[in-house]
C-alpha cells in the first residue's frame, strides 16, 4: 500500500450522496444533453457509428466485421474501463483498447489521442452503456493501479498545491470561479463540453484540472493517467454512464 | 453585413501611414453600444422600432458564454397578410453586433426560432421583429455570463 | 467531414406546423481569436442556413460569428403536402453541405 503520508485524507463521499455532475448544472445544459436531437456530442456517435462499419487497415477489416452490431456487442462495454489488459498486464482505457484493437487486428495505424476519428468511435462504443451502471471489477492484478489511481487523487500537487480530493470531496457543491465544483465522477465521457465546444476525452479534462492547480499535466496515455481513470471510474461505480454527456 | 473598415482598422492603418510601423492592428475586445444601435439603423433604417410583441428568453445566468440557448418569438397570426418577414438579434458587447438575422415568412406557421450564440460578457441582447407592414417591433433580455474553471493552456 | 443531425416528423397531418431542429458539425471559428504567439486566427463559420420544402424556400438563417459551434436551429413550417424537405448549410473556405428529410402528409 502506498504511503500517503502529508496527505491529508478526506473522506470518501458517502455512496447515499454521490451526485453526478449532470445534477449540478442548469437546467439549459441539462436539456441539452437529454434530448438526442440537440447534444452536439450526438454528432460524434453518429459518425462513431459510421466508422464502425468502415474497413480499415491492410486486412480491410471494419470493426463491425468482427463485433458485428455495436448496440448487442458493445453493450455496457465501456462501464467496465479502464480494464486490465493480460498481455499488457496494465489496465487499458477504452481508447486504448480502441487503438489495440486498430493496430492488432486490423493492421491499420493507432488514431491520435483527441483525434476527431478516436473521439468519434469512443462515444460511439460508450454511448452503448448508456443507463448502465459503472462496473469496475478489482482484483491483485487490478489493485495496484488502483491504490496508485487513488494515491493520486488524495496527493497535494502543483503550484497551488492542491490535491483533487480537496474540490471534489471536500467543497463539491460549492462555486469555483462562478461555476459550481462537481464530484468529478466520469459518467458521461467523452463528454462535450461547452468551454470546448468539442467534444473531449477524460484525459483532456484532467490535463485541464492539473493546468489548473498548476501542475504538470501528464501525457495523453500515460501511465499515471489511466491509474487516475482506474480509479476515478471505480469511485464511481454504481452511477449510470451518461455519454454523451454535455458540462459547461 | 460586415463593414467594410471598422474603426479600429481605419486607426491602425492611419497609425501606420504616420510612420508608426509596427503598430499591430487592434482587434477591438468588444463593440460599443453605439454600434449595436448602429447596427439596428442598418436594418430599420428611419423607422421606428416599439417594444413589444417580440419574446426573448435567455437564461438570466448562463454556465457558459461560448453556448447560450436562446428562443425569440412574435406574436403573429403569420398569414399572407400579416405575417413576421425577418428576426435580427444583437448584442451590445461582444466583438460585432450582429448575431443572426433569421428570414421567416406565412410558411413557418409560427415565428418562434431557437438556436445557441455566444456571448462574450455579461450583457443585453435585443432582437428586432420585422413585421410584413414595414413595422418593427424589439425585445431586450439581460445574461449573466459566469467563466469556466480549469480552462487549458490557450 | 460535417455531419448532421436533423429532426423532422415522419408523418403528420396537412396544416399542421411541424417543428424542425437541426444540429450540423462546424468549429464557426470567430476570426477574433488569437493564437499562442498572437496570430488571428481566421474566420471560418457557416454563413447561411436554408430550409426548402419541395423547392421552395420556407426559412433562411443568416449567421455570425457569435453562433455558437455546431450550430443549432429550432424552427417551425406548415405541413402543406408530402414531400422532400432540404436544408443547406454555406459558408467561408467553400463550406456546403445540404441534407434532405422526407415528409408524408396525410
Amino acid at each position: 500500500m502506498v504511503a500517503l503520508a502529508g496527505a491529508s485524507f478526506a473522506a470518501e463521499i458517502p455512496q447515499a450522496e454521490r451526485r453526478s455532475g449532470y445534477e449540478l448544472m442548469s437546467r439549459e445544459t441539462r436539456a441539452m444533453q437529454d434530448d438526442d436531437t440537440a447534444n452536439p456530442g450526438m454528432l460524434a456517435v453518429l459518425e462513431g457509428g459510421a466508422l464502425w462499419a468502415r474497413k480499415t487497415g491492410a486486412g480491410g477489416r471494419a470493426c463491425a466485421d468482427c463485433h458485428g452490431d455495436a448496440r448487442a456487442s458493445m453493450k455496457g462495454v465501456a462501464a467496465h474501463y479502464p480494464a486490465y489488459d493480460t498481455t499488457l498486464k496494465r489496465p487499458v482505457n477504452l481508447e486504448q483498447r480502441i487503438n489495440l484493437c486498430r493496430t492488432e487486428r486490423q493492421q491499420s495505424p493507432a488514431l491520435a489521442y483527441e483525434s476527431r476519428e478516436l473521439l468519434a468511435l469512443t462515444a460511439y462504443v460508450a454511448r452503448q452503456a448508456r443507463g448502465l451502471p459503472i462496473d469496475i471489477p478489482v482484483d491483485a492484478r487490478t489493485q495496484p493501479f488502483l491504490d496508485r489511481g487513488r494515491a493520486a487523487f488524495y496527493r497535494r500537487q502543483g503550484q497551488l498545491n492542491l490535491a483533487c480530493s480537496q474540490c471534489h470531496d471536500d467543497n463539491w457543491g460549492r462555486r469555483l470561479a462562478g461555476n459550481t465544483i462537481p464530484q468529478a465522477h466520469p459518467t458521461g465521457y467523452p463528454v462535450y463540453r461547452l468551454e470546448w465546444q468539442s467534444l473531449g476525452s477524460l484525459q483532456r479534462r484532467l490535463r485541464n484540472c492539473l493546468v489548473g492547480i498548476r501542475a504538470e499535466p501528464y501525457e495523453y496515455g500515460a501511465p499515471e493517467m489511466v491509474e487516475l481513470e482506474l480509479f476515478l471510474m471505480w469511485r464511481a461505480r454504481g452511477m449510470a454512464i451518461e455519454t454523451p454527456g454535455v458540462r459547461p | 453585413m460586415n463593414r467594410e473598415t471598422s474603426r479600429r482598422e481605419f486607426l491602425a492603418g492611419a497609425a501606420a501611414g504616420l510612420g508608426l510601423g509596427a503598430v499591430i492592428a487592434v482587434t477591438p475586445a468588444h463593440a460599443t453600444p453605439q454600434e449595436m444601435q448602429d447596427a439596428i439603423r442598418k436594418v430599420v433604417g428611419s423607422a421606428p422600432v416599439t417594444k413589444g410583441r417580440v419574446k426573448l428568453e435567455l437564461p438570466p445566468l448562463s454556465e457558459n458564454g461560448n453556448t447560450v440557448p436562446l428562443t425569440v418569438s412574435v406574436e403573429s397570426a403569420m398569414t399572407p397578410a400579416d405575417h413576421v418577414r425577418a428576426i435580427h438579434v444583437f448584442t451590445e458587447l461582444n466583438p460585432q453586433p450582429e448575431v443572426v438575422t433569421f428570414r421567416l415568412g406565412p410558411r413557418v406557421g409560427r415565428a418562434r426560432v431557437s438556436t445557441r450564440i455566444r456571448l462574450a460578457n455579461t450583457q443585453t441582447v435585443t432582437a428586432i421583429g420585422e413585421l410584413s407592414d414595414g413595422s418593427f417591433w424589439s425585445a431586450t433580455a439581460a445574461v449573466v455570463v459566469t467563466l469556466a474553471a480549469c480552462l487549458e493552456d490557450a | 467531414m460535417a455531419n448532421a443531425l436533423i429532426n423532422v416528423p415522419d408523418r403528420t397531418r396537412r396544416g399542421e406546423i411541424v417543428e424542425i431542429k437541426t444540429l450540423i458539425s462546424h468549429p464557426m471559428e470567430t476570426g477574433y481569436r488569437r493564437s499562442q504567439i498572437g496570430a488571428r486566427i481566421p474566420r471560418d463559420i457557416i454563413r447561411l442556413f436554408v430550409c426548402t420544402y419541395n423547392g421552395t424556400e420556407v426559412f433562411r438563417a443568416e449567421l455570425h460569428p457569435a453562433i455558437t459551434a455546431n450550430p443549432f436551429f429550432v424552427f417551425s413550417t406548415v405541413a402543406t403536402e408530402s414531400g422532400t424537405l432540404t436544408f443547406q448549410w454555406t459558408g467561408d473556405n467553400g463550406f456546403s453541405v445540404t441534407e434532405t428529410a422526407a415528409i408524408t402528409v396525410d
